[in-house]
């Protein structure tokens, strides 16, 4: 383990950002804490989230995919794809960390998406250990330790020391190559640090909720659960879980007529969305019942059917924060089964 | 350049003939620029057709694998790509990634059975893959039935190929069918469920049913009348897609994606699956 002195954070930064492109939660004029691209006097935000999750690196909201020009009867197909840059992505919560796992099981399973690989490939994500967790955290929930964010590299806030630790051979080279004069250390130093951090969400409301009897097998269990109708009673259907969701990767491919091409672009979906299932055939999923059913069913059921038990959450809480009805997929968890009233 | 494989990226093909086959369904014969077949597939797979600007979407490909010249897509005009596509004339360009889904189990399940194809409507267009597969390979399979049933005679589907070809196969028998009499047909009238229980066929081999959802439900409940049973009857669906790669999230139903897990299922299936489709 190595440590850094915080008060030099700023040449930390500095070091990495010489060859790559940095990125760090710093407050935007609004308050909150948004990714911005590193620059001398962007300084590192003390809220313990971004509003959006950090699946924008890897999976941006919109792309473009290829360009076609269209001539007469004729067509033609421009591949615009590109090397992306090198960055680094810092202060990557636990919760985000996670959901990487999981945004790659989708993306990086046979057949591979070129765009999302080839951005996993030239990032770097380096967390950061979460030493005030909110109430609205459960990332614990799945299993996800907070005080070990995971990531190519970890790092620890410590009284006047940033502790940092490769987990990736990825993140040991990179840290290698820094030409920066970090101190060794011993990784019992954060040993009490750690343990502050497990308490602390140990006493949060929502830490452990109860996940058993939700997994694979479970779809005929829940799937005509009658607690479906009120709990999509209120729904608006306004997407907003699903684009602040760092696990949510549904995505539509769309044309964008630019004059002289088309642009085949992707964007962020969501299956809260009528259109979703849309077709001149008809819809299968004709009300906001059955649209909400399917994102809680997706997350507690499907995605850890066909992903080895995984759950397609990572508890970061800010469906909690977001939803404009309080609806959120805690209430789904304890109200599925005939448990207690919403 | 970039030089990593991605599936979302088409190929060109050109339409080299148009066939007229209903007032709203036209076969589009499609070649890569080079006059080949754009890829293999297996008979019930999928391939995403595209005018870039009008739109993509996912349609079965009606030819048979061993067609090794073309490939060819039976399309109904019912949406902004549809009526574009009937709208257009040959030696247009248009894009194709594919093959996607699993297909039928021609070389496995269907091996040594006889056969029982039933369809309405379009829904002959995923089959009649699969028919010129077992036509070509007609030593493999017992005895063939085919079932269709379509509003009218001007909407059967392929009616020429059906007569000229299919008819006139030894061991393959045809039975025509449409819901109202009109002057110049003298084949039978009424509805495909109906016709099927009156020709009464017995359970002991393969069904493959394809056509609107009103019609599969009804035919399915007369197959089990007639002593089939749900591992015997295979169909293929239909969902909105995007991807083609299980990736895009709307075409599952359960845990299952129409897209690579499907399109063909059999009934056994999915009773395992929520019934959202």
């Amino acid at each position: 383990m190595l440590k850094y002195r915080i008060n030099k954070l700023n040449e930390l930064f500095s070091s990495i950002a010489e060859n790559r492109l940095l990125y760090i939660p710093s407050d935007g004029t609004d308050g909150r804490a948004h990714y911005t691209r590193w620059q001398d006097g962007i300084v590192l935000s003390d809220k313990l989230n971004t509003v959006r999750s950090a699946k924008d690196f890897f999976f941006p909201q919109s792309e473009n995919l290829i360009e076609f020009e269209r001539n007469g009867k004729e067509i033609k197909v421009n591949d615009i794809r590109k090397e992306p840059e090198d960055f680094v992505i810092f202060g990557v919560r636990a919760c985000d960390a996670a959901s990487f796992d999981i945004l790659d099981r989708v993306f990086l399973s046979e057949p591979v998406d070129s765009y999302y690989a080839s951005r996993r490939e030239h990032g770097i994500v380096m967390t950061l250990a979460c030493d005030r967790p909110a109430e609205t955290c459960f990332c614990t929930t799945f299993g996800i330790d907070p005080a070990c964010p995971g990531g190519d590299i970890s790092c620890w806030q410590s009284g006047d020391w940033i502790y940092i630790e490769a987990n990736t051979e990825k993140g040991k080279v990179f840290l290698n190559g820094l030409d920066l004069a970090m101190e060794q250390c011993d990784e019992n130093e954060i040993a009490e640090d750690k343990k502050v951090i497990c308490e602390r969400i140990g006493k949060l409301p929502i830490n452990n909720l109860p996940m058993d009897c939700f997994g694979a097998g479970k779809t005929e269990t829940y799937f005509n659960d009658p607690a479906w109708a009120k709990l999509s009673e209120s729904c608006l259907g306004c997407g907003t879980c699903t684009f602040v969701c760092p696990t949510c990767q549904c995505y539509d491919i769309k044309d964008f007529d630019t004059g002289s091409s088309i642009r085949r672009f992707r964007c962020w979906d969501s299956c809260m969305y009528s259109d979703f299932t849309m077709m001149s055939a008809g819809q299968p999923r004709p009300t906001q019942l059955e649209r909400f059913r399917q994102r809680f069913m997706h997350k507690l059921v499907y995605f850890p059917e066909n992903n080895d038990g995984i759950f397609g959450c990572v508890g970061c809480g800010r469906c909690l924060s977001r939803c404009p009805i309080s609806m959120n997929i805690v209430k789904v968890i304890k109200n599925l089964g005939g448990n207690s009233n919403v | 350049m970039y030089d990593r494989r991605e599936p979302l990226i088409p190929t060109i093909g050109t339409v080299t003939d148009i066939r007229i086959d209903t007032p709203d369904v036209k076969t589009f014969r499609v070649v890569t620029l080079d006059g080949k077949k754009a890829f293999e597939h297996i008979p019930g797979q999928c391939a995403m057709l595209s005018i870039p600007g009008v739109g993509e979407a996912m349609f079965s490909i009606t030819s048979s694998p061993t067609n090794e010249e073309f490939m060819e897509f039976s399309i109904k005009k019912c949406g902004c790509l549809t009526d574009w596509l009937h709208a257009m004339d040959v030696k247009q360009q248009l894009t194709i990634r594919g093959p996607y889904g699993n297909g039928f189990p021609v070389d496995t399940e269907f091996v040594g059975k006889d056969l029982l194809f039933i369809a309405g409507g379009i829904g002959l267009a995923p089959l009649r893959s699969v028919i010129n597969y077992v036509r070509h390979y007609r030593g493999r399979y017992g005895k063939v039935d085919i079932v269709y049933g379509s509003r009218s005679m001007q909407d059967l589907v392929d009616y020429n190929e059906i007569i000229d070809e299919w008819a006139k196969d030894a061991g393959i028998s045809v039975h025509l069918t449409i819901d109202r009499e009109q002057p110049e047909w003298d084949g039978h009238v009424g509805f495909v469920p109906n016709y099927v229980k009156e020709l009464g066929f017995a359970p002991n081999r393969v069904a493959v049913l394809c056509g609107p959802p009103i019609m599969i439900k009804f035919t399915l409940s007369g197959l089990f009348e007639l002593g089939f049973d749900k591992t015997q009857v295979y169909t293929t669906m239909e969902l909105r897609m995007k991807c083609g790669i299980g990736k895009c999230g709307r075409c599952n139903i359960g845990s299952k994606y129409v897209c690579k897990d499907g399109p063909v299922f059999r009934f056994d299936q999915l009773d395992e699956l929520p019934s959202e489709y």
